[in-house]
């Protein structure tokens, strides 16, 4: 596997006032990873993923995203990554066309590759019959592999995805777990994050964080023998202990 | 003894979607009951007509003998319902929200106080916060404990722990079973297949159907086959390396490994060489138990 580092962050701190919370960051995620990037409530990820995507500027350290830094030029990076969201990705009272063709034109990529994409996508998903099909009418799975797709239909180098597989049955989560292999195995960096330990396992590292800090980062099972634990819901909850009361 | 709820030959359809059809069974007095399956099997509809919020087309369910459809008004009074959705009054303070709650149900925070102590002292100290500003797992708990608080013989959790961190959902598991010791009947839904093993028993449903109802172990000891995990650094080529051995019944990806079973139940040297040729020199198989998530898949895939 290649070397390459899309995501490089040094000493990132951001405060809101005198709260701290990103507090002296630093990881990298190679090209081609899943990277599961997991914390209690409150721990400081959504921060540090609004920053990594180009929505929120450090207010010190230096992040770089893509080959682009975030301090200077978030714009570069919005238009190297793709989302994902299992609570939002697609519009549902569009088509599933309507829908590619719409993200596409956010994206800014030019008429005749949107189309040539969208003809690509439907044809390596088997939507032909879908194409024109309202989102609200598909299944689940079918709408999780179509947001995935759109996604990186821009050819991110990165594509981050919140809780990806959280409420789907057990067969469409395992599919949707191949296509993120596969997307990783094409050299694109897939960037996880989510509440369910069990989405973590499938992850090649994880770092976990706690009270604005990452306070643990390996692989799966390198984790798990260190905290002698058979689980990374139980490594979690090892050491992710909030504050209870605040919690 | 009696069941807290008989549930037989339930079916509701809204329009031209089945959300349940035809199912049927029991849960005893003072059990955790889990429902476990995806969003959309049917779970929150069960719910609705468990709690008399919704009236099957098809079927009969009984709560501690009383019929939900004709007897709504006695049963309401016994049941206590946390919705999925976060449905307290969001303006309201949590000293409030808990006040209201007992009054609607004619009772007082203090007579049933003992019963939401647990739970309610961990959020106590921000009684005067308003409950649109509490966080995820305080809201779970202020939830719980307006659920609790008219002291109901059946507890219907709607996927309690969806959206909550794991070290809330671990806690929010040990308040459920601390309440064991005052003869509630809880029954709890989750898409996640992990909580199986916090119930005494569990119904695993799927569109509209429910696929098997037993103990946790039970379930998980009816896989029918040997379970093999293998592992490569090369996940995906694995996967598609495994399908095309002519061996292969399935194998699924699970966790950091893939789940495997095979014709004949056993790992050969052939399998290694097969996966040697496609480029796959890294392989370590073992022999692994069988979860509720295997189990599950199983069952999806059995031909009708």
């Amino acid at each position: 596997m290649m070397e390459d580092k899309v995501i490089i962050v040094r000493n990132l701190v951001k405060k809101f006032g005198s709260f701290v919370a990103n507090d002296n960051l630093s990881f990298d995620v190679n090209r081609g990873e899943i990277f599961g990037f997991l914390g209690a409530n409150g721990a400081g990820k959504t921060t540090a993923i609004r920053i990594l995507s180009g929505l929120s500027r450090p207010t010190s350290g230096e992040v770089m995203v893509a080959g682009y830094d975030a301090g200077k030029e978030p714009e570069m990076i919005k238009r190297n990554i793709g989302y994902m969201s299992q609570k939002f990705s697609l519009y549902e009272d569009l088509t599933v066309k309507e829908n590619i063709m719409l993200y596409g034109g956010i994206y800014g990529m030019k008429l005749a590759i949107i189309k040539q994409r969208t003809e690509e996508l439907l044809e390596r998903l088997n939507f032909r019959d879908y194409a024109n099909r309202i989102i609200s009418d598909l299944p689940l799975g079918l709408r999780q592999k179509l947001a995935f797709s759109v996604a990186l239909l821009h050819e991110p180098r990165i594509v981050f995805l919140d809780e990806p597989t959280g409420g789907v049955d057990p067969i469409t989560r395992r599919q949707f777990w191949e296509m993120i292999y596969e997307t990783a195995a094409g050299g694109i960096t897939v960037f996880v994050t989510t509440h369910y330990m069990d989405e973590a396992e499938y992850c090649d590292r994880i770092s976990i964080m706690n009270d604005g800090k990452i306070v643990a980062l390996d692989t799966p099972e390198n984790l798990k023998q260190k905290y002698k634990a058979s689980t990374v819901e139980e490594v979690f909850i090892k050491i992710a202990r909030p504050d209870r009361i605040q919690s | 003894m009696q069941n807290a709820i008989e549930a037989s030959g339930v079916s509701k359809k809204f329009g031209s979607t089945t959300a349940l059809d035809d199912i049927s069974f029991t849960v005893g007095e003072s059990e955790v009951f889990g429902f476990i399956g995806p969003d959309g099997a049917g779970k929150t509809t069960l719910f609705r007509i468990i709690t008399t919020l919704l009236i099957p087309d098809e079927g009969v369910v009984n709560v501690f003998g009383t019929n939900t459809v004709t007897g709504y008004r006695e049963l309401r009074k016994n049941i206590g319902y946390m919705p999925g959705r976060f449905s307290l009054y969001q303006d309201l303070s949590v000293e409030e929200n808990l006040n209201f709650y007992a009054t609607v149900f004619g009772t007082t925070v203090k007579e049933n106080y003992d019963l939401i102590s647990d739970i309610y002292t961990h959020i106590e100290p921000f009684k005067k916060r308003l409950a649109g500003q509490l966080s995820g797992g305080m809201k779970q708990k202020l939830a719980l404990s307006c659920a609790l608080i008219h002291k109901p013989k059946l507890l219907v959790l709607d996927e309690p722990t969806t959206g909550v961190d794991a070290v809330s959902r671990s806690e929010f598991w040990d308040m459920l079973s601390k309440l064991r010791r005052h003869n509630i009947t809880i029954i709890v839904s989750t898409p996640y297949m992990d909580e199986a093993t916090r119930c005494d028993r569990v119904a695993l449903i799927q569109a509209g159907k429910i696929l098997v109802v037993d103990k946790p172990e039970i379930i998980q000891s009816g896989f029918s086959r040997k379970l093999f995990a293998v592992k490569s650094v090369m996940k995906h080529q694995l996967i598609g390396a495994l399908r095309k051995y002519p061996e292969t019944i399935t194998a699924w990806p699970f966790g950091d490994s893939v789940h495997l079973t095979l014709r004949d139940n056993k790992i050969d040297q052939s399998l290694y060489s097969f996966l040697e040729r496609e480029g796959i020199s890294d392989t370590v198989i073992i022999e692994t138990p069988a979860g509720i998530e295997d189990r599950f898949l199983e069952l999806m895939n059995k031909p009708e």
